[in-house]
C-alpha cells in the first residue's frame, strides 16, 4: 500500500523538485521578461481602449486572434498570471529549505579545518615564538569580533581555529526574496481593494467621493462588489485653477486651489493641488490630472425662455488646447424644439483656411466657434458623449465665431451669447490601501540586495602546531588557509592583509621574518 | 519660473562637442597602444597561475597587480598613459558640460534623451576609469570601451539633440533628479559591463578554437590574443552588474514613487515602465545564471548582452517609436 502511495507521490515530488530548482526559476524569469514585450508594443486596452479597438478593427482576423489570446491586455491575461504564479510557487518552494538551512548554518559552528590548508586558494604560513596555546588566543583577538571563530584541538597539542564571516550575504539574499514575495502579494491585494475615480470639475464646482458622481470609475474586484466603500470626503469647491506659462509659452505650473472636508463632519479646509503634489487624505489621494476650458453661453430658446450654460470642452490638441464640446438644451418634451450647439473653443484664436485654430494654450481674446441645431437631441437612445451632438434628428440653423460678449440671432427665435469661460480641472481620486506597505517591502528588497551582492562569504582556518621535540624557544608553526565562497570582491587582498596582521600580532621568529609569505 | 540662460546653454553645447573630440583623441591613442604595445602580449602570455585554477570562484589575483617584472617603459606604454590622462581630461570637460547645462536650465539636466545620453556616457567613461584602476592590464583596450561612448554621444548631439528647455510641470520633482540620475548611472555602468562581456565572449571563443588544429588567426584573434584571461573579464563584468543592479532597483522604485505623485499610480505598464521591468528581470536572470551550475560563463554572458540590448531598446525604440506617458524625449 505504502509502495503504491510512494509510486503515486513520486512524480509529484519530481515535479515539485523540478519547479523549485534554480534552473526553472531562471527559465520562468526569462519567460516573464519575454511575455512583457507585447505589452509594450501592442496597444493595451486598460491604457488606451480607443487605440486598441481601432487597432483590432484595422487588422481584421489577425486583430481578433490577438485579442482572443489576450495580447491587448497582457498584464491581465491568463498566461501572464500563470507565469508569475509559477514563479511565485517556485520562489516559495526554494525559499523554505533555504531559510531552514541558513537558520541551521547561523547556529552551527564553522566547519573544521581541512587536512591540508596549503591546497586552499589562499594560504600562507607564519612562524611565531609563542606557545600554541598563547598564539591561539592572540590569533582570535587579531581576527576580531566580525569573524565567527571556533577552536578545536587535534591530537598532539595542535589547535585549529575555524573562522567564518559574511553570513549576511545569505541573510540579505533571503530578505530580498521574501520581500519580493511580499511585494507581489501586496500588489495583488492592493489591486483587489483599490479604486480610481476621475471627474472633471469646473472652477466654482465641487464633488463628493461617491461612485455616482464620477465621470469614470475603475474599481478593483472588492470595490466593485461593494466590499470597499469610498471614503466619505468632499472636494467642496474648486475655487481657482491657475495655469502659469513661461515667456516662450511653455507650461510651467498648474495649480488647483480647493476647499475640502476630509469627512462629512469635519471643518472645511483649504489646499492647493499641483501636478506633483496630490492632496493626501486618509486612504485616498486626489490628483490634478488635466485641465481645460469651459465656455459659458446664454441661449434664448425657441419658446423665448433663457438658459445659461457652462460646459467643459475637451482639448483636441495637446499643445494649443484647441477644444471641442457641445451644449445640449432640451426644450419641452416631444416638441422637437431642443437646441444643440457643437462648438470649438480657441484660447488664442487664429483663422486658417480650414477654420478656426489656436496658436497657444494661453487665453488671449478667445473665440467660440459654434454650429447651432434645432430639433430632437435624441437623448433617450444610446448614451451619448457629452462632448458631441447627435445631429441625426436636428437641422442646422447657422454657424458663427463669437468673441466674448458677442451674440448672434438665428432662425426660430434662437440666439446665442458667448459670455466668457472658466477653467476646469480633471481630478482623479485613487485608493490603494497597500501601497505604503509596498514601499516598505521595496526598501527591504534593496537592503537585502545590498547584503546579497555586497557581502562576501569567506572562511579562514588556522592550524597552530607546536614544534614537538624542540628546545623551549622553538617556533610554533601556523598554517593559514582561506576560501571565499562568492566571487565578488577581492578576497586575495583581504587575505594578504589578514596574514600580515596575524604575523605582526605575535613575537616573530627570525626565520619567519626572512621567509615572508609563502 | 526661471527662463533659460542662452549663453550658458551654448557654452554647454561647445563643451559637449569638445569632450567628444577629446575622447576621440584618447581612443586613437589607445588604439595606437594596442597596435604597437607589448603589454597586451604580456598579458596574453602570462600563464594562468595555478592558484587561479584552484580558486575558480576566487578573485582575479594575478592580473590585478602589474606584471611582476615591469619592462622599461616603451613608446606604446607612454602613449597609453597619455591616452588615459586625455580620457580623464575629456571626462572633466564632459562633466562641466553637464554642470553648465544644469545651471542654464536651473534644474538637473537630464529631462530629455540628449541630456540623459550625455550623463550615461559620462558614467560609462568614469566606470572605465575606475576599472583601469583595478585592472590596468586592459588599458590598451580603452578604444573598445570609448567607441560606444563616442557613438552614443555623437547620436546624442545629432539625432537626440534638443535645446535647453525648462521642465514641464510633471517633471518638476526632485524624484526626477534622483530617478534619472540613478538610471543613467546604472545604465552607464551596465554599458561597460556589456563591453567586457562582449570581450569575454571573444576571448572564450578564441581560447576554444585557437587550440584546434588548423587554426588560422584572423583579426578578432589578434584582439583576443591580447585580452586578459577570460575569468578576469567575466568577473569584472559581474562585479559591475553587482554594483549596478541594486542601483537600478532603487532607480525603478524612485520612478514608481514619482509616478505615484505625478500620475496617480505607482505602476501602470506604460511602455517605458514595461521595458524597465524587462531590463530588471533580464539582469536578475543574469545573476541567477551566474549562480547556477552549468549556466555560468557563456550562457550568462549572453543574458548580460540581452539585458543591455533591452536597455538600448528602451532608450531608442521606446523613446522614438512607441509613445507613452514618458514621451518627454524632447524630440518633437
Ligand atoms: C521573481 C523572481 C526572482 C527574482 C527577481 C530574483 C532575484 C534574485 C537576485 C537579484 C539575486 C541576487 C544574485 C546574487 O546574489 O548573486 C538572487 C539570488 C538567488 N536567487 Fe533569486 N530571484 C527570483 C526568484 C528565485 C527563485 C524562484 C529561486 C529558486 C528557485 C531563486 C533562487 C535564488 C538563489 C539560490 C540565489 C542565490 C545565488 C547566489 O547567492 O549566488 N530566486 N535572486
Amino acid at each position: 500500500m505504502t509502495g503504491a502511495l510512494r509510486t503515486a507521490v513520486r512524480p509529484v515530488r519530481m515535479a515539485w523538485r523540478r519547479l523549485t530548482s534554480m534552473r526553472t526559476a531562471l527559465i520562468l524569469l526569462f519567460l516573464l521578461a519575454v511575455a512583457a514585450v507585447p505589452g509594450s508594443i501592442l496597444p493595451q486596452r486598460p491604457l488606451n481602449p480607443t487605440k486598441t479597438s481601432s487597432y483590432i478593427a484595422s487588422h481584421g482576423g489577425w486583430g481578433t486572434f490577438l485579442d482572443r489570446i489576450g495580447l491587448f491586455d497582457v498584464f491581465g491575461s491568463v498566461w501572464f498570471a500563470a507565469i508569475y504564479l509559477l514563479l511565485f510557487v517556485s520562489l516559495i518552494g526554494c525559499l523554505i529549505p533555504r531559510i531552514r538551512l541558513h537558520a541551521r548554518a547561523m547556529v552551527r559552528k564553522p566547519l573544521p579545518a581541512p587536512r591540508n590548508l596549503n591546497r586552499l586558494p589562499e594560504n600562507g604560513r607564519v612562524e611565531v615564538a609563542d606557545s600554541a596555546e598563547a598564539y591561539a588566543a592572540i590569533a582570535r583577538r587579531t581576527l576580531g569580533r566580525r569573524w565567527r571563530v571556533t577552536r578545536r584541538e587535534e591530537p598532539g597539542g595542535t589547535i585549529t581555529l575555524s573562522a567564518e564571516k559574511g553570513y549576511s550575504r545569505e541573510t540579505g539574499n533571503l530578505i530580498f526574496h521574501i520581500a519580493l514575495l511580499s511585494a507581489l502579494v501586496l500588489i495583488a491585494v492592493g489591486k483587489l481593494y483599490s479604486y480610481q475615480g476621475s471627474i472633471i470639475v469646473n472652477q466654482g464646482d465641487g464633488f463628493c467621493n461617491t461612485v455616482a458622481q464620477y465621470d469614470s470609475w475603475n474599481p478593483g474586484r472588492f470595490a466593485s462588489e461593494g466590499k470597499v466603500s469610498p471614503a466619505p470626503f468632499c472636494i467642496d469647491k474648486l475655487t481657482k485653477f491657475t495655469a502659469t506659462y513661461t515667456d516662450t509659452g511653455e507650461a510651467s505650473k498648474f495649480a488647483a486651489d480647493v476647499t475640502y472636508r476630509p469627512n462629512v463632519h469635519a471643518k472645511e479646509k483649504k489646499t492647493t493641488i499641483t501636478v506633483n503634489h496630490p492632496l493626501r487624505l486618509e486612504g485616498d489621494r486626489v490628483y490634478l490630472i488635466n485641465h481645460g476650458f469651459a465656455p459659458q453661453v446664454t441661449i434664448r430658446m425657441p419658446d423665448g425662455s433663457i438658459v445659461h450654460d457652462t460646459q467643459s470642452f475637451v482639448p483636441t490638441d495637446a499643445t494649443t488646447f484647441l477644444s471641442e464640446g457641445a451644449f445640449k438644451e432640451p426644450g419641452r418634451t416631444g416638441a422637437k424644439q431642443d437646441v444643440g450647439i457643437s462648438g470649438i473653443f480657441a484660447p488664442t484664436p487664429e483663422n486658417t483656411p480650414s477654420g478656426i485654430a489656436s496658436t497657444s494654450p494661453q487665453v488671449k481674446n478667445p473665440v467660440l466657434a459654434i454650429f447651432v441645431y434645432v430639433g430632437d437631441l435624441n437623448q433617450d437612445g444610446l448614451p451619448q458623449s457629452v462632448y458631441s451632438l447627435d445631429t441625426s434628428k436636428m437641422t442646422k440653423i447657422g454657424a458663427v465665431n463669437l468673441s466674448i460678449g458677442q451674440s448672434k440671432k438665428f432662425a426660430n427665435g434662437v440666439s446665442v451669447t458667448f459670455d466668457g469661460w472658466v477653467p476646469w480641472a480633471s481630478l482623479q481620486v485613487s485608493h490603494d490601501p497597500t501601497q505604503g506597505f509596498l514601499l516598505i517591502a521595496a526598501v527591504a528588497m534593496v537592503v537585502g540586495l545590498l547584503g546579497s551582492l555586497g557581502v562576501r562569504r569567506r572562511r579562514v582556518w588556522l592550524r597552530i602546531t607546536p614544534a614537538v621535540d624542540a628546545p623551549d624557544r622553538s617556533p610554533t608553526v601556523v598554517s593559514v588557509g582561506g576560501l571565499a565562497r562568492s566571487d565578488s570582491g577581492n578576497f586575495s587582498t583581504e587575505f594578504t592583509a589578514l596574514l600580515k596582521r596575524l604575523r605582526e600580532a605575535s613575537v616573530p621568529t627570525r626565520e619567519s621574518v626572512a621567509a615572508g609569505r609563502e | 519660473m526661471a527662463g533659460i540662460n542662452g549663453s550658458m546653454a551654448h557654452l554647454s553645447d561647445s563643451l559637449f562637442t569638445t569632450a567628444i573630440a577629446v575622447y576621440a583623441v584618447a581612443m586613437v591613442g589607445y588604439t595606437a597602444e594596442y597596435a604597437f604595445g607589448r603589454k597586451g602580449r604580456i598579458a596574453a602570455t602570462v600563464p594562468v597561475s595555478a592558484r587561479e585554477l584552484v580558486g575558480a570562484g576566487g578573485p582575479p589575483s594575478t592580473l590585478d597587480a602589474p606584471p611582476a617584472a615591469d619592462p622599461p617603459r616603451s613608446a606604446a606604454d607612454r602613449i597609453g598613459r597619455w591616452s588615459f590622462a586625455i580620457t580623464v581630461f575629456g571626462a572633466l570637460i564632459h562633466a562641466s558640460s553637464i554642470v553648465v547645462r544644469a545651471t542654464a536650465v536651473d534644474a538637473v539636466p537630464w529631462s530629455n534623451m540628449y541630456e540623459f545620453a550625455s550623463v550615461a556616457g559620462l558614467v560609462g567613461v568614469i566606470a572605465f576609469i575606475a576599472l583601469l584602476w583595478r585592472l590596468p592590464a586592459i588599458r590598451h583596450l580603452g578604444g573598445v570601451i570609448l567607441l560606444p561612448v563616442i557613438l552614443l554621444m555623437f547620436l546624442a548631439g545629432t539625432v537626440f539633440y534638443s535645446k535647453a528647455q525648462p521642465l514641464v510641470p510633471a517633471l518638476q520633482s526632485y524624484w526626477l533628479a534622483i530617478h534619472v540620475t540613478l538610471v543613467s548611472i546604472a545604465e552607464g555602468a551596465l554599458m561597460t559591463s556589456a563591453v567586457l562581456t562582449g570581450l569575454f565572449l571573444v576571448k572564450q571563443r578564441y581560447d576554444r578554437i585557437s587550440v584546434e588544429p588548423g587554426f588560422k588567426p584572423g583579426s578578432l584573434a589578434a584582439l583576443a590574443s591580447r585580452l586578459p584571461d577570460g575569468n578576469v573579464l567575466d568577473k569584472a563584468a559581474y562585479r559591475i552588474v553587482a554594483f549596478a543592479f541594486p542601483l537600478y532597483t532603487v532607480a525603478i522604485i524612485c520612478g514608481a514613487i514619482w509616478a505615484e505623485a505625478a500620475w496617480g499610480r505607482y505602476w501602470g505598464w506604460d511602455p517605458k515602465e514595461t521595458w524597465a521591468f524587462i531590463v530588471w528581470v533580464i539582469y536578475a536572470c543574469y545573476l541567477h545564471a551566474r549562480a547556477t551550475a552549468g549556466m555560468k560563463g557563456r550562457w550568462a554572458a549572453w543574458v548580460n548582452l540581452a539585458g543591455f540590448g533591452a536597455i538600448i531598446f528602451n532608450f531608442v525604440i521606446v523613446n522614438m517609436v512607441i509613445s507613452g506617458l514618458h514621451s518627454y524625449a524632447g524630440l518633437n
